[in-house]
Formats: structure tokens, sequence, C-alpha cells
């Protein structure tokens, strides 16, 4: 048994780093700064450890030549997932290359909304050390913020010291659509935040009116959606006021159709603070189970973010037509491979076409998969690299176990190689 | 193996050959001697009428790190226009102005460079510019590592640490970030923007800190020195872009008191205010104090014409050239209390006044400084135009009427603002191989690169000599890298993975107490967690690092 400090976690987005886990032989114990999230994602066990083809075990040479063999004469697969590490990413991108498939990441239906402002008209960004020492003013747009990232306040806004507050409880807190689920944004002087609520698809017309009451344009109307204009006016006014804010956002959580106006709404708003001679930044909330990984890694290899076709040769982004669900669902796929090393809960669309798991060990299944491999997570099983939602950071991640698990990447490389020997 | 290169005529400046016919051998990736005795040459290849040199460096260019990943993502439209096919032996990818890494590195062999440097390596983001370099492939790679905005450094200096202090600093950020020199953008700058000041003079304080770019520059350029990194304090100073900065570039020359200093991409720091326009060409004033002062080294970041992608550390500079952005998106973005970047798209076009005279001044000061191994040719890629436009940039150096006649394309009243005209200068091949090669290995202290003598790796160009300096230097017959034959006509025949070059100096290491310290208070990731372990550039089975001596080892 042995206990190890200071370990990242892919988990959170917010590479929260200071865990105490006890490992007790493939077994582990979050013991000190765990969360709602990270603890029961540390603590998952283990349960398959063998491969499976049609429901049998099988070994991992197998297993390999099997998927190899499905992908072998397909025109179009889809790879769907994408969660894992940089490494693991390297590896998916190499095979999709080979044998022409769409690689898609779970979280880019939500995350297109942000891709799509940024692809259009761009934006001004900060990062979290920049929030947890300078950041004045945090205005939180349609998003339980908490919920999300249970420790963010703690680590980035009522951290004992920063560089340039005197006391980060002065802080002030807004939130704009989606009132938080508890009390973490309440300072420790007690300052509770200010919770201005409307229904998530009414943010558009909010977010609009803030806008042009940033830019001192005028208002006929009282209200909007349910909140007052005074009252927008004075976020506006303290934005405006403030040294530097900081507006943070969950694309996914903005659901409703074309949220992208409303992050480039948000951004533009964020440009015209910036052009009246004070700073704010914009911090778009992600990370998550390797979402910004795999658009990091996708974007570096190909141009593109993580919604990337490979079927005619050569890299195509369509941040609609290269979407799982939709391929699927109209026949446009050939075979899937589904790669999920973080989360055991997010299984794979139930479709008719053959079926490659790549997957943490513990998943269940509606429907059997043609081929399952059970893979180590990052982090846990293996090292490797992970980035933050900020986008800058890669986190470095360690082995805490001996599970003998082998990682995505040995697994997608070693199912390449078997296509290229075919 | 043994491979014998026969009758080349070789352009070799670290042994001072200038064109003579000789041989070469290559045996284990190295160059070696004529073996004595009987020997069998394995394979042969007949060079007469070939043009020989070491394989191309480029000594700053933007191929790793998040800005340029940045930059990719937000130009979908960009890599459309050029789309790249996967083949047999290399991957798909895109191209144009922020090709994909992939892409990056088969253009850049088939151009015949073997190596490049990412001159912006933010230390908070060191990792992710190592993991993109570790998939270019063929070239060697290696980064200078920023500092100079980081809150740490700059409370260090409000405490007035001695210059013990920052040496330790330095050498301890250019070990955890795995890199061969040390880089500095707009001196303090990036963190100004932070606290809103929008423009930071070499004598401006720093509204928080009190302290000026020009301190900064100073007690960065003695650690560099002091603790002997081969590569000078490589410098992108303060007023990119702004009318009238070639007076802060000639005063941050004096202010520099004789120690080495690296100015790079200075075409972007060579403005003058005269002129109907009051935008002028200062690149005679700047290559004078250049051709004086023999500690300065520059490289120039020519622009050319067409549309590309500026990716850069410099923040606040960049926030004020968006209104230049297109097409009209671009990001900015503060980051961990270290750096920031900005990117914005620009489209130089000949028939704009200013874009036509920033082509003209990179091109004078090209052909105004004396010595060409002070003297680096870059783009400052993708910034003043994609590498892949090397080719074309090394005719306009050495053909003079080729020039002449671009030169009467451009926006008349540029024509009139620059002196290029009547410059006759035409660089040789010999002075090409310096600027490319044996001068950027020398100014960034790589041992065994950059020349053809027995002991050196066989990273080895081979092109057939032609008028059209253009055609020659787009297409050479042959690239070897470590003695692989990974070009023919041109094209990618083979792939291997280089190296990561780095430097190791000692410090002492009791530094890290008050490091720890400041990461567990202010930083948002544990002191250990932050330092990059030789592991991690390895374990992927690709990836080396090479480490060479600091000036008082070697």
């Amino acid at each position: 048994m042995t206990v190890i400090t200071e370990v990242p976690s892919p988990f959170c987005g917010i590479g929260t780093d200071d865990l105490i886990i006890r490992v007790d032989g493939v077994s582990l114990k979050v013991i000190e700064n765990g969360c709602a999230v990270n603890t029961p994602a540390f603590e998952q066990a283990i349960t398959d450890t063998s491969p499976r083809v049609d429901g049998k075990e099988v070994s991992l040479g197998i297993a390999v030549a099997k998927a190899a063999a499905l992908l072998k004469d397909t025109n179009q697969p889809v790879i769907g997932g994408c969660a894992t590490d940089v490494n693991g990413m390297r590896a998916l991108l190499a095979l999709a290359d080979r044998c022409g498939a769409v690689v898609d990441n779970m979280n880019f239906t939500g995350a297109r909304n942000n891709f799509l402002a940024m692809q259009d008209t761009g934006w001004m960004n900060t990062t979290l050390a920049e929030v947890k020492n300078r950041c004045d003013l945090l205005l939180v747009v349609g998003t339980d913020l908490e919920a999300f990232a249970p420790r963010f306040f703690e680590h980035y806004l009522w951290n004992k010291e920063s560089m340039f507050l005197d006391n980060t409880g002065n802080r002030q807190v807004i939130y704009l659509g989606k009132a938080p689920s508890g009390n973490a944004s309440t300072s420790p002087n007690g300052q509770k935040a200010k919770i201005l609520e409307c229904a998530t698809e009414d943010l558009p017309d909010v977010i609009a009116v803030l806008r042009a009451l940033v830019k001192d344009q005028p208002i006929r109307a009282a209200s909007v959606c349910g909140i007052a204009v005074a009252d927008l006016q004075a976020i506006a006014t303290s934005l405006k006021a403030a040294k530097y804010s900081v507006v943070t956002w969950s694309a996914g959580a903005l659901t409703y159709s074309q949220a992208e106006l409303t992050v480039q709404t948000l951004s533009e708003m964020i440009k015209d603070i910036n052009n009246q001679n004070t700073r704010c930044s914009g911090l778009p909330l992600a990370g998550k189970e390797g979402d910004q990984t795999a658009n990091q890694v996708c974007g570096w290899t190909t141009g593109y973010p993580a919604r990337t076709r490979f079927s005619r040769g050569y890299p195509e982004y369509d941040p609609y037509l290269n979407d799982t669900r939709f391929l699927l669902d109209n026949n446009e796929a050939d075979a899937l491979v589904w790669v999920q090393a973080f989360n055991v809960n997010a299984v794979p669309p139930v479709t008719n076409l053959p079926t490659i798991v790549i997957g943490r060990s513990g998943m269940t299944f509606e429907k059997e998969p043609d081929v399952l491999i059970p893979v180590g997570t990052p982090g846990i099983d293996h090292a490797g690299h992970a980035y933050r939602m900020d986008n800058v950071v890669a986190i470095r991640l360690q082995k805490l176990r001996d599970s003998g698990l082998p990682s995505t990447a040995h697994v997608m490389n070693a199912i390449e190689q078997a296509l290229q020997e075919r | 193996m043994l491979i014998k290169l026969t009758g080349g005529a070789v352009y070799d400046p670290a042994s001072g050959v200038d064109g003579k016919q000789q041989d070469i051998y290559i045996e284990d990736g190295h160059i070696v001697s004529k073996p004595s005795g009987d020997f069998q040459v394995d394979k042969e290849y007949d060079l007469n009428g070939k043009i020989v040199m070491s394989g191309a460096i480029d000594m700053h260019t933007h191929i790793g790190g998040g800005k340029g990943n940045i930059a990719r993502i937000l130009l979908p439209e960009d890599h459309r226009q050029d789309t790249v096919k996967r083949t047999p032996i290399t991957r798909s990818g895109c191209g144009h102005a922020m090709p994909s890494t992939f892409v990056t590195g088969y253009r850049y062999a088939e151009m015949g460079y073997t190596a490049g440097f990412e001159p912006a390596l933010l230390p908070i983001n060191a990792r992710q510019a190592h993991m993109e370099m570790a998939d270019i492939p063929i070239l060697d790679k290696g980064g200078y590592v920023m500092l100079g905005s980081d809150d740490y450094l700059l409370r260090l200096l409000t405490a007035k640490k001695d210059q013990k202090a920052i040496n330790d600093y330095v050498a301890w950020t250019i070990q955890s970030a795995k890199a061969i020199g040390i880089k500095v953008v707009n001196p303090g700058g990036i963190n100004a923007f932070k606290f809103n000041q929008r423009k930071l003079d070499l004598d401006e304080q720093n509204s928080h800190y009190g302290v000026t770019p020009r301190d900064i520059l100073r007690v960065l350029a003695t650690a560099v020195k002091e603790i002997g990194i081969s590569h000078p304090l490589h410098v992108h100073g303060c007023n990119l872009g702004v009318p009238g900065n070639m007076q802060t570039t000639l005063d941050t020359i004096q202010g520099i008191g004789g120690l080495p200093m690296h100015l790079t991409h200075i075409q972007f720091h060579s403005y003058g205010t005269e002129g109907d326009f009051k935008f002028s060409s200062g690149a005679a004033q700047i290559a004078e104090a250049v051709n004086k002062n023999k500690n300065i080294t520059i490289d120039v970041g020519q622009i050319l014409f067409g549309q590309t992608v500026t990716a850069s550390g410099d923040s606040m500079r960049q926030h004020a050239n968006h209104k230049h952005a297109s097409p009209n998106k671009w990001v900015t973005m503060d980051i961990e209390c270290d750096a920031g970047c900005g990117i914005v798209p620009f489209k130089y076009k000949d028939q704009n006044f200013v874009n036509a005279l920033q082509w003209a001044i990179g091109l004078e000061t090209f052909l105004l400084v004396d010595d060409p191994w002070r003297i680096f040719l870059t783009t400052d890629h993708p910034n003043g135009a994609p590498f892949t436009c090397y080719p074309h940039l090394i005719r306009l150096l050495m053909d003079r009427s080729f020039r002449n006649d671009v030169l009467s394309t451009i926006h008349p009243e540029a024509q009139k603002m620059t002196t290029l005209a009547s410059i006759e200068r035409e660089y040789t091949l010999q002075e090409i191989a310096i600027m490319t090669r044996t001068g950027a290995a020398k100014l960034i202290g790589l041992k065994d690169r950059g020349g053809l003598s027995s002991g050196n790796w066989a990273d080895i160009t081979v092109y057939t000599d032609n008028a059209d300096r253009q055609l020659m230097f787009e297409k050479p017959d042959y690239v070897f890298k470590d003695g692989q034959l990974v070009v023919v006509d041109g094209k990618v025949v083979s792939t291997k993975w280089g190296t990561t070059h780095t430097v190791k100096p000692d410090f002492d290491a009791s530094v890290e107490k008050d490091l720890k310290d400041y990461f567990d208070r202010y930083l948002t990731m544990k002191l250990g967690n932050f330092k990059i372990s030789d592991d991690e550039m390895t374990e992927d089975g690709r990836g080396s690092l090479t480490v060479h001596p600091l000036r008082n080892q070697s």
C-alpha cells in the first residue's frame, strides 16, 4: 500500500494536482482533496481486464486482429468518443489517416459553439492563474460552475493570497442565466453572488442587451426575458469599472440552436470592454474527458479541431456533417470505433454497424460490441498528458498502479500495424 | 554502410571551403574522412555539376506551441486551399500559412532544411511545444524559452535580487522547459498589458513593478552570458510595428552595453516616420548600427506578399494590430502569470504602401548588413510569410535584376521611399550557406551540425546549379538527414525522427525553495508537475535529447 501525493487529475478540467491517493493493489482511494467529479473517477474499480470478441474473452492479439479485419474494407468508419490522452490521440489520428475514418470528439457538439465563434471573429481569453491573481469580477453565463468543477472557487477565486488583489474575498461574482446549485460562490467574507436568472434559451436576448449597454447604446425596454434592464446596466457598469473582469461560460451548457451566436456576442462584448480603457477576458470552460486534448492534437496533426474526416485521403473539417450521431443516423458510416479511456458511463451509441470499443475497464453495454478492448486510464494506469480547460496547460499525468491494462496508444498503434500488414 | 558523394562543388563555410569539388563520405549517420587502405563503398552518388551544402537550419520559426495551434484552428479556410494527401510513406495534413506538424517536417525537408528552432517557448506551454515538435518528422528542433513578462522575474527585479538569483532562475527555467536559448518578447510589455498598459517604451515603467524593458534586457542578457548559454539573448524588442521604432531599436543596441544580443525579425523594428505617409525605412541606420556593434546579431523577418497569419507572444502589440486583421478575426490570450499571445491573420499586399515598404525594408536590411555571420534568413514564419517562401527570398537576395523587376511592380510611393534599386549587392552561394547553415549552427551553439567536415552529423543537401535560384533552392536533388536519404528531387522518399537540441546549465538547487513557495501560493500547478522530465521527451520512442556544451565547456 502506498500513498501518492500531488496527483494531477484529467477529469475535472481545472487541472487540480493536489490529490492525495492511497493505492492498494489496483484499488484507489482519494484520501485528500477529492471532489464529486474526481473522487468517483479515480476510485472506479477495474472489472474487465480481458478483451472480448463477440462476447468471448480473447487475447489482445486476437482482438486487435479482429478489429483490423472489421476495419479493413470500410470506406468511412467513424472513430467516436476520442476521450484519451495525447499519445492516445496521436495513435488514433494515425489509424484514422490510414483507414480514411471520421474523427469526432464526443463533446464536440457543445464545443462547436465555441469553435464557430472563434473561427468567425476570434476572442480575447485568459487562463486560470490569471484568474487566481487578477480577476476582480467574475461573470458566469448560463452555467452552474460549481457543478461543472466543484473546486473552482476554492482554487481560483477564494485562494488566500493573490499577487494583485489585497483581499480575494472582495471579488465580485455575478451569475447570469442559470443559478448556482450550491454556495461555493459565496466569498469567505459571506458576500453572496449576485444572481440574475433567466431561461437558458433566453440568453441570446439577454446577452445582446448586455452588450448594447456595454457599448452605451440606448435600450427602450425596461426588462428583457424577466431581467430588469437596470440590473443589466449595473453589470455593464461593473464590467467597465473592474480592472480585470473575467467572463466564463460552458459551451455545452448553452443547449439551444445557434448558441455560437451567444458565444460570439459575449466574445465581442469582451473586445468592446478592452476598447474602453480597461481589461476583460473570456474563460471558456471545458477540459473534460480529453476534449481539449482531442482538439489540440487533431489541431496540430490536421489543422482542424476533432470533427474531421480522412475519407478522401486528406483531412476535411465539418462541424455538422462529421457528427457521429448524424453519420450513423444517415447511414454514412460503415463501422464504429469508440474510444473512451476516462468514463465507463460514456458508452457508444447503439448501432447495427460493426462496433469496436476501446474503453475504460468497467463499461457495460446494452448491445455487446463486436470487439471490446479494455484499456487503462491515463493518469491512473499509465503516464500521459492531458489539456486543462484553458487550453494552454498540458498536465503531466502519472501512473499510479500496475494494472496491466494497455494504453489507448498501444492498442490503436497495434490495430494500425495490423491493418498495414494485411 | 559507407556512402560516397562524389565530385560535388562543396560550399562549407565551417571549413572555409567555397565551391571546391570534393568527395564526402558518410557512415553511421556521420560524415567521415576517406577511409584509409582498401575499402568498399556501399552506395555512391555522382554529384558532378551539383552543389553541396549542409542541411539548412531555420533559427527562428514558429513551429511548435499553443499560439501556432490557435492559428491553425483559426484558419480552416486557409487549409482548404492547400490540402495534403497521405501517401504510403507520409501522413496527410494541411499546408499554406500554418501547416500541420507532419507537413511542416516534409516541406522543410523538401527545401533542404534539416532543423528548425521555435523561438517562443512559454515555460508553462513548453510541454505542448515539445509535443507538437515531436510530431514534426525529419527535422531536428529546439526552442528558446520566453522570460521577461513572467511575474516571478519581475518580482525578483522589484525585490532587487542580485544577478546570481536571476542566473539561477534563468538556468532553472531553461532546464525545466528543455530549451537551448532564452527569448524575451516586448520586455515586460506582455505583463504591462495585463495591467492595461497599451504601450511600453524602452525606458517606460511597468505600472505595477516599476521595472523598465531596459532593466529586463540588461539582467537577462547578463544571465545568458554568465551562465554560458551559447545563443545570445534572443530579443523581440519593444514597439513592434510602430512607425518610428527604429529609434527604440538603436537605443536597445546602445543600452545592452556590449553584451551579446540577437535582435529578431528586425524588419518589424526598423521604421522611421518620414514622408507623406509618416512611415519610412530605417534599414540604413539599423544596418549601420549592426555593422558597428559586433555583439549584435539579427534575423530579418522578411515579409512577402500574400495571405499569412501572425502569431506572437506579444499580446500588447498584437492587440493594437488587430485592426489590420485580414480576414477580420483575431485572438489574444493572457497566460498563467507567465506570458501571453496574439494571433492576427494578415494579408500583405504589394499595392499597399506600408506593406510594400516593409518588403523593401527587409531586403535593404539583408543587403546593407556586411557580415553574413551576423544576419540570418527568416520570415519569422508564419508572421512575415510562410517558410515555404524561402527559395523566392533567396532569389531576391542573389539576383539583382529579378529583385528590381519585382520592385518596379510594388506601390509607386513605396518605390520612391526605398534605396533598394540602387543597391548592387547580390548574395553569393557561400554567403547563403553561412546565413542559412553554418552561421545559424554557430549562433545557436550546435555542436556537430552546420558543417561538412568529418565528425559532423550527415545533414546534407545537394542542389543542381541553376541561374534561377528560386527553382534551385525549391527542389534539392538529395537531402540526407543523419546520413539517411530523406528527399530525392524535392520529394520526401523516407522519414525519420530528429533530435531535440538543448543545453543544461547548472543552478543552485536552493532556487527551488522560493520557487516552490511561489508556485504553491500563486500558480495553478505544483512545481514538481511543472518541470518537464527527460522521459516525457523520449517515452513515445521517437524523441531524443541532445545536450550541447555551454560556451565555457566547448
